[in-house]
């Protein structure tokens, strides 16, 4: 895949580019153009690599359904005790589970296993090679595979959300839809910034991936309504690690419960600090990389 | 004899040094627990003062959850299933087979030293924190009662892997297992009481699961422990948690003996 990445460039006669600064007289765009192109590549290696495996393909998306119809059936059993949790009736509980899995799976198709290779890369010395490589090495690393098979899993939240939206007689404008898009897209940010950042820890220990891991427990709270929360444990989770906000504010969204738009601020604002201070952390980090093993 | 403690004291010792990343896993494992907890008291306010769900009172659910989160600690299967897994795929069972050691009887010394170490270092955190939720703590309902429910720990863990030792026999026939074992596993978290105490299902649907192994893997020790299993139905429960130890390990034996004649040793 690297040699492929290297034949690309020199094509485009390889432009140096590091960080954000862009010499020669290349236009933003032309520098768009080529990121796409490499992505492109990138996209057709997963794919390949993908359908040597298929009947493994298709056992992990198996997995990923379970896993949702468990979290289905806790909601399902929680309710057979109660009929609201704070102001959250069962089916806009439904909502937020289908939207919470809708925003992980979105994590996981493009970054998730790249956050977790980094440790890997760190201790085997390969990212000397995709440090060598003319490219944005924070692009490279964090959207080198993507995992086809958790579209097929957002696709299946989707449906469970169209189903409670039936239930709730719920018909979301068009604007709804759109606005639940974009903040989705600033929860999936969320994600992957903190788990980009955890990830970059492993420039200092070798045994990040553990850490890395411990990550995914958090995605346990982003499903849960975010009323059933108080004191300490909702600021921390509003303000430090803001779980309680990525996808509990789109869901509010579109299910009318968003009473202002201070949660909707809150998360975009969120989003650009994790991600400047995942940035900053990925810098600080990648000066200290000593290469393993060469 | 002798030459399982040796590798009982080797895997202590091993696993010690990856205490960092227990006490990290251990930390981040209160985040979803701390977040259940408060899932069921905004439950239980909602449902006004005093109210029950099933029959469990507030302080009895935040027990059930502190309980069966010590008996994971102490019981679940850690990355034995995964080691074992790909010992059999990289060949590196072979010496098992000309050692005077059973491969099994190795990787269960393995299994509980990994437990010891864990509990060693997650001990701290646990305990803190069911310190500072000792007022929702209930004790159990006598000595005879906590002397069962540890013997049922015993078997819990046994249980557990015996399991996921016959689970990692499957990659003596496939190349990938970790699918089969999540598969598994998802079925476990939910009929074994992760998620809630299996007494709040409808009736008939908890009836049923007692037709499987699941709740002896963890939810049967907590009832135990809580007094909601005594008398003759906690002497059933325990021969029949003995009957799945023995069944799970009749098969992982099986599953061995019948592996190993296809086993070509590939780079062995």
């Amino acid at each position: 895949m690297i040699w492929q990445l290297k034949v690309n460039d020199r094509k485009f006669g390889g432009i140096r580019d590091t960080g954000a600064v862009v010499e020669t007289r290349d236009t933003l765009r032309s520098l768009f153009a080529r990121y796409l192109n490499i992505y492109f590549e990138l996209w057709k290696n997963s794919v390949t690599r993908e359908m040597i495996f298929k009947t493994n393909f298709v056992l992990w998306i198996v997995v990923e359904m379970l896993w949702f119809g468990l979290q289905l059936s806790f909601i399902g059993v929680l309710y057979l005790h109660t009929d609201h949790i704070g102001t959250w009736t069962k089916w806009q509980v439904v909502l937020l589970i289908g939207g919470s899995h809708f925003i992980q799976q979105m994590f996981q198709a493009f970054f998730l296993v790249n956050c977790t290779n980094l440790s890997e890369l760190v201790r085997t010395g390969k990212l000397d090679f995709l440090l060598l490589l003319p490219v944005n090495t924070r692009f490279l690393v964090s959207v080198r595979q993507v995992d086809l098979g958790s579209f097929v899993n957002a696709a299946s939240a989707v449906a469970i959300m169209a189903y409670a939206a039936h239930q709730l007689h719920l018909v979301p404008t068009a604007l709804q839809i759109t606005g639940f898009l974009m903040l989705s897209i600033a929860g999936i940010a969320i994600h992957y910034s903190l788990m980009f950042l955890l990830a970059t820890i492993s420039f200092w220990t070798v045994r990040a991936q553990g850490i890395v891991w411990g990550y995914y427990n958090l995605f346990n709270i982003a499903r849960m309504p975010d009323e059933a929360f108080r004191g300490w444990f909702r600021a921390v989770f509003t303000f430090a690690i803001p779980m309680l906000l990525v996808s509990n504010v789109p869901v509010r969204l579109l299910a009318d419960k968003l009473g202002s738009l201070v949660p909707l601020l809150l998360l975009l604002a969120m989003s650009i600090v994790c991600f400047c201070v995942s940035e900053w952390g990925w810098r600080v980090s990648v000066r200290r990389y000593t290469s393993a093993s060469s | 004899m002798k030459k399982y403690w040796h590798v009982i004291n080797i895997g202590i010792q091993n696993n010690l040094t990856y205490r960092f990343n227990f006490l990290v896993r251990a930390l981040f494992g209160l985040v979803p627990l701390i977040a259940v907890l408060y899932l069921w008291r905004t439950i239980y306010a909602g449902n006004g003062a005093g109210s029950m769900v099933g029959n469990y009172t507030f302080a009895e659910m935040v027990s059930y959850y502190l309980l069966t989160t010590v008996v994971d600690a102490l019981t679940a299967v850690n990355e034995d299933d995964w080691q074992i897994a790909t010992d059999i795929k990289d060949g590196n069972i072979s010496q098992f087979l000309l050692k005077a050691i059973d491969y099994l009887w190795f990787r269960l010394c393995l299994f509980l030293s990994g437990r010891a170490a864990y509990m060693a270092v997650a001990a701290v955190p646990l305990g803190v924190f069911i310190l500072c939720l000792q007022k929702y703590f209930v004790l159990p309902p006598g000595w005879i009662a906590l002397g069962l429910f540890l013997v049922s720990v015993v078997l819990t863990a046994l249980l557990q892997f015996f399991i996921s030792y016959a689970m990692a026999m499957l990659a003596f026939w496939v190349l990938e297992v970790s699918t089969f074992i999540f598969i598994l596993f998802a079925f476990e978290f939910i009929a074994s009481g992760h998620l809630f105490p299996l007494d709040i299902l409808p009736h008939g649907l908890e009836r049923a699961l007692y037709y499987t192994p699941f709740p002896y893997q963890l939810y049967f020790p907590v009832s135990i422990y809580m007094g909601k299993a005594a008398g003759v139905e906690l002497i059933r429960g325990l021969l029949l948690q003995l009957f799945w130890v023995m069944a799970a390990y009749a098969v992982a034996r099986c599953a061995w003996r019948r592996g190993i004649r296809k086993y070509s040793a590939v780079g062995g």
